[in-house]
């Protein structure tokens, strides 16, 4: 805090017109008191549509729409699995997702594998590629997918949204392991190939491990955007219906509450993934810090 | 002696040929995997696109260019629509979130990653439960509306919901980390000892600002921009939900033209002509803003 420039600027206030200095000094304070209150304004803002869903899944309604306060019950949360089509949407999204997600991982982890650490020809467009593929627009991608599935002839169903969330997971799975790549010491490497392993073996013991949080990652996040994609899945789902294209499906005849509860499990389990990750990483690198220091 | 050189020679090119094939190898399954289901499907979109008939009789590629001029024809409204209110969406939410992510990047101090985590939880919860919870939050006699209705502030016909106003709200809220992210990191990465030195150049606070944090943070603007533009303007599902009759994006146009027209042709003709006007969108606006700022480093 008591850099030389916060001297010289003391000095400088001190040549100025008497109280220029406070004033603006006390004109920065409110502002950055203003600042403060407006950014937990947005907070409030981003969390609004999460506080309704989890009220509402307290909601003693008994009318087809969710919508008006009947008092305080706790029976959605006591049979959150009372509709029978909607457990089973849970069911199917649980497993495309996780499917999804374990190919577009292995998958991903290849490619990254890869860029990080050859140089091959045609590099430049794979990039290209990826990047396009996570910019398009949705409804092109799905409406681009559709057609492709109505000409080959092949049925919609459980397949075709495995290959449609794979398809889309790929690109965030190569970069996000890439990044995890970048600080990689490849001496690692080669010291496990000078003492005799083999290209697989290396891989196994000595790349895998130091990059699994990474690919850790990747995997969540490709598990979570196949579970709450919408738009792609409904193109190529047919008449399989996962979580969100139920609830979705519902929206016409009104939402039950055990979809509130249901969204509120999702939102918990996410948020303790999330949260227990962010821990772990400032964990790791205050370890770190003092591996190092020491 | 001569028996042993050719094995030798076999085992010094094979590592070398593995070293040139292996990244190709990695990248097959999944490069392929892009290159048929997403590269190969914008062809027989736009295939599609130009074929002629109707769904008893069965389609037929004929080159039939018309079906643009037609989608065009008939819904221009729609497509001005999606411009409008996903361009304002992403005006709102620059305006929102820039403000925000600089009081994390140079205010929250020890508290940085926490708020950043806050600003990300909300998107765990599935997109079409927190569209559908904007829904009922701003329902004509719901938890906002109506008690302002009952102490009446608000005269009883008054509404958000169904209006131009509730989807571009939601498209803003639906696509906001898109933004805030992207600025947030280009504010972090400034160098603090150009503020400093700003400052002690006698710069008052506004000038810090417009001379020295603003320009730098322009990477963060351009890409949020591009990142929450895209899907604000292809979305449907905000509109669907929180808008009303005379708000229709073409995005839902393409929906429903695949799935309760089955007009495929037409359809795909609508959503070949999105991806044209968005990559058209994307190189005007590149040309504009970006060159070296998105290549800066």
């Amino acid at each position: 805090m008591a850099s030389p420039g916060a001297a010289l600027r003391l000095e400088a206030t001190r040549g100025a017109p008497p109280g220029a200095g406070t004033r603006a000094r006390a004109r920065s304070r409110v502002g950055g008191f203003l600042l403060t209150g407006y950014t937990h304004l947005v907070m409030l803002w981003l969390f609004a549509p999460i506080v309704v869903m989890v009220i509402y899944g307290f909601n003693d309604t008994h009318g087809k729409f969710n919508i008006a306060w009947s008092g305080f019950t706790l029976k959605w949360f006591q049979h959150p699995f009372s509709i029978p089509t909607l457990s089973s949407a849970v069911v199917t999204s649980l497993g495309t997702a996780a499917l999804g997600a374990l190919i577009a991982t292995v998958l991903g982890t290849m490619i990254a594998l890869a860029s990080h650490r050859y140089h091959f020809r045609g590099k430049a467009i794979l990039d290209a590629v990826m990047i396009l593929d996570i910019a398009a627009s949705e409804v092109v991608i799905g409406s681009a997918l559709l057609t492709l599935f109505i000409a080959t002839n092949v049925p919609l169903g459980l397949l075709t949204i495995v290959l449609a969330q794979v398809m889309f997971s790929i690109p965030f799975v190569a970069i996000t392991v890439r990044a995890r790549l970048a600080g990689f010491d490849p001496s690692l490497e080669e010291a496990a190939q000078d003492l005799g392993a083999s290209p697989l073996w290396t891989f196994l013991l000595v790349t895998l491990p130091l990059i699994l949080p990474g690919v850790m990652a990747a995997a969540l996040l490709a598990f979570a955007l196949c579970l709450d994609d919408y738009v792609i899945t409904s193109f190529v789902s047919g008449n399989t219906l996962t979580f969100p294209l139920w609830v979705y499906g519902a929206t016409r005849e009104g939402v039950p509450p055990q979809v509130n509860v249901i969204g509120t499990f999702i939102f918990i389990g996410g948020g303790l993934v999330a949260i227990a990750g962010a821990l772990l990483r400032s964990w790791r690198s205050r370890q770190l810090a003092r591996a190092t220091s020491s | 002696m001569a028996a042993g050189q050719p094995a030798l020679r076999r085992r010094s090119i094979a590592p070398r040929l593995g070293r040139v094939l292996a990244p190709y190898l990695l990248i097959l399954p999944g490069g392929g995997w892009m290159l048929v289901f997403f590269l190969l499907p914008i062809v027989t979109l736009l295939v599609t696109s130009l074929q002629s008939g109707d769904f008893v009789t069965g389609f037929e590629f004929t080159w039939n260019f018309a079906n643009y001029g037609l989608g065009l024809d008939l819904y221009a409204v729609q497509y001005l629509h999606a411009i409008e209110y996903g361009g304002s969406a992403t005006i709102v939410a620059l305006l929102v979130a820039y403000p925000a992510a600089y009081w994390i990047a140079f205010r929250a101090g020890p508290r940085k990653s926490a708020y950043l985590l806050a600003v990300l939880l909300p998107f765990f919860v599935s997109f079409v439960i927190r569209t559908l919870s904007w829904e009922t939050l701003l329902s004509d006699n719901g938890p906002l509306l109506g008690p302002l209705k009952a102490a009446s502030l608000l005269p009883s016909e008054f509404r958000i919901l169904a209006t131009p106003i509730a989807v571009t709200g939601g498209l803003a809220y639906t696509f906001f980390p898109f933004m805030l992210l992207p600025i947030y990191v280009s504010l972090e990465k400034i160098d603090r000892r150009l503020i400093e030195a700003a400052q002690d150049l006698f710069a008052d606070p506004v000038q810090v600002f417009r001379r020295v944090i603003l320009p730098l943070s322009f990477p963060g603007i351009f890409a949020g921009v591009l990142l929450m533009g895209i899907p604000a303007i292809a979305d449907y599902v905000n509109q669907d939900l929180l808008g009303g009759v005379g708000t229709t994006m073409v995005g839902r146009v393409i929906e429903q033209q695949f799935e309760v027209n089955i007009n495929y042709p037409l359809a795909a003709s609508l959503a070949f002509g999105l991806m044209l006007g968005l990559l058209a969108m994307l190189l005007i606006y590149q040309r504009i803003f970006g060159t070296r700022e998105i290549m800066g480093d």
